[in-house]
């Protein structure tokens, strides 16, 4: 069986690839999509904790189940909102959101 | 199952009703009687409001805590008092804003009003979460809502830059806050229940790390420092009413939630190291957050950005209340939210009556505004008074108590620099001051007379923060509910 550890490597790579990807991207579909990677490094850690170090209780599967649902949802209002930009603004890169400041 | 304990749910199901029952009306509502929606909304949610408060202070107290969902939804006298203060906030908002539903934002009434109560209703299960899961829910709960309301207003594209701006931030803290809460998950115990994780957690490295990682989700939600920096651009485009909605009750119930998670999640009674870990993170914060929410705060020449900055500052203040664990701590917190509150929303109030009768929100616009609206100069002299914290006003008592409650604990060097810190945010607020009273305008706002709803409200939020510091009772019965670790 693959040990528990290998299942954190990969987790904690793609957290750090999801947050330099939000940090680095300019396409704002391009950090929703970073912040997607996020969660899924969440759910696997849920996932391989509940397997390896709790069998016999069901938390850590609950959580991802509602944390893919919840992620949906802010998916589809985040994408609303980005159509919104590109139908004001014409383009839908971070640069083009920068009129608000002092 | 015992289905008694969703009596403990009180304000959750009336909320609920209200919004079902509103969703159901607008969705049969004629043209010709959609006039009617706006005030049927006010009426069923100030009853609410009305119901929940006289259950809250109607003698049907509780007796310390109770549990139902064995454990997952907690609730006690201060929850519901907390639910009660933003019920009171919220129908403030609702107050201020009926004059622009009726002008601007003719198409979406009903979305205003049932997107501000669902994150109501998010905010409910945060305040009384026993569990990080339902922790998180009222977290998105609260905020997905929170973002459309934000781009309401779809002519403008302010509203939508806030509004990209804001999902995306709040999208990233709480996938952050989430990494956070499953390495919690792994390091204490295969449970989320804060009676659980308490247990198990001894302040190992990697337990300290989940929880900087949980720390620096909810932080900005509150807009603390190293992750403020969308509050001033999402407040600029913000509605203004959504701006005094956002700047008060979403900071407050997050700020009530993170106190109760650090308190009981992360706060081992048997490890003295656990407390020590999180309030040496949370001294730098708090430092860092007000000096810099009151040093930005100086430069800003629109009145919305000012005050997310100052908020900002507030926010920091507002931590204090976390730093000596102690049911004082705790009911001082509550009353800087409540004060903050009245104070806030007092000023949100001239602001959006002004937007919204000369579409000016620039602090130079301000010039001589005391020579064409002495009343509303005067009101918002007190508001930024109260703010700062000058004695006979409700500010200077909330923060006389919060400052007390934290050299109780023995910081006396982070009292020091928050006073410091007061100082500087009285100039600031004074800038306004000056440019109502002082300053001279060749085009000075036009004399205007405000709607009858916006002045209900105004006035009730003059009266909270002018007399609330004198009536000691309320700060006593805070106390008497609160609880420390």
């Amino acid at each position: 069986m693959i040990p528990v550890q290998f299942y954190l490597v990969i987790s904690t790579l793609l957290f750090f690839i999801g947050v330099f990807g939000f940090i680095s991207r300019k396409n704002l579909i391009g950090l929703l999509m970073s912040i997607e990677l996020i969660l899924n490094a969440v759910n696997i850690n849920f996932v391989a904790f509940n397997r390896y170090l709790f069998p016999n209780q069901i938390e850590g599967y609950i959580y991802s189940l509602f944390i893919i649902v919840v992620a949906a949802a802010e998916t589809a209002v985040a994408i609303a909102i980005i159509m919104n930009v590109y139908r004001r603004m014409g383009n839908e890169t971070v640069k083009s959101i920068k009129e608000l400041k002092n | 199952m015992d289905y008694s304990q969703f009596l403990l749910m009180k304000p959750e199901i009336s909320l609920a009703l209200t919004l079902i029952v509103l969703l159901i009306a607008d969705l049969f509502m004629g043209e010709k009687s959609k006039q009617y929606f706006q005030p049927l909304a006010l009426v069923l949610f100030a009853a609410h409001t009305a119901i929940n408060f006289c259950d809250c202070c109607g003698g049907s107290c509780m007796a310390g805590q109770s549990e139902a969902f064995s454990g997952m939804y907690i609730t006690s006298n201060i929850h519901v008092f907390v639910k009660n203060m933003l019920n009171v906030g919220t129908l403030l908002v609702f107050l201020f804003s009926f004059e622009w539903n009726k002008k601007e934002n003719k198409e979406h009434i009903a979305e205003f009003y049932l997107l501000m109560m669902a994150t109501l209703f998010g905010m409910y299960l945060m305040i009384s979460c026993g569990d990080f899961l339902l922790f998180y829910i009222g977290l998105e709960t609260a905020s997905i809502p929170m973002a459309t309301l934000v781009a309401l207003n779809k002519k403008r594209n302010e509203s939508a830059e806030a509004a990209a701006k804001y999902i995306l931030t709040a999208g990233f803290s709480s996938s952050v806050m989430l990494f956070g809460i499953s390495l919690i998950y792994g390091s204490c115990g295969g449970s989320l229940y804060f009676c659980d994780v308490v247990k198990n957690f001894t302040a190992e490295p990697f337990q300290i790390l989940a929880m900087i990682f949980f720390m620096a989700g909810v932080a900005f939600k509150i807009s603390l420092v190293p992750f403020h920096l969308w509050t001033a651009d999402t407040y600029q485009g913000a509605p203004t009413s959504v701006t005094a909605y956002l700047s008060v009750m979403s900071k407050g119930a997050a700020a009530f939630a993170f106190m109760v998670i650090m308190w009981k999640a992360f706060s081992n009674i048997d490890v003295k190291s656990t407390f020590v870990s999180w309030t040496n993170i949370l001294w730098w914060i708090i430092v860092i957050t007000i000096t810099v929410g009151n040093i930005f705060a100086i430069r800003q020449k629109n009145l919305k950005r000012f005050l997310a900055f100052s908020s900002i500052s507030q926010a920091g203040y507002i931590m204090l209340g976390l730093m000596s664990g102690t049911a004082e701590g705790m009911g001082s917190m509550v009353y800087y939210i409540l004060v903050y509150l009245f104070t806030n929303l007092g000023a949100f109030g001239i602001i959006s009556n002004i937007e919204d009768k000369s579409g000016k929100v620039g602090m130079d616009d301000y010039n001589g505004l005391y020579e064409t609206n002495p009343k509303m100069a005067v009101v918002m002299m007190l508001a930024m008074f109260s703010l700062a914290g000058i004695p006979p006003f409700a500010g200077f008592w909330s923060k006389f108590f919060i400052f007390a409650s934290a050299a109780q604990a023995g910081e006396y060097l982070l009292v020091f620099l928050a006073l410091a810190n007061t100082i500087i945010s009285l100039y600031y607020y004074l800038l306004v001051v000056k440019a109502m009273f002082i300053n001279k305008s060749d085009t000075p706002i036009a004399t205007f007379k405000s709607d009858k709803m916006s002045l209900i409200g105004i006035t009730v939020c003059t009266v909270g923060f002018l007399f609330l510091g004198f009536i000691s009772q309320i700060y006593e019965q805070i106390i008497a509910w609160s609880f420390g670790i």
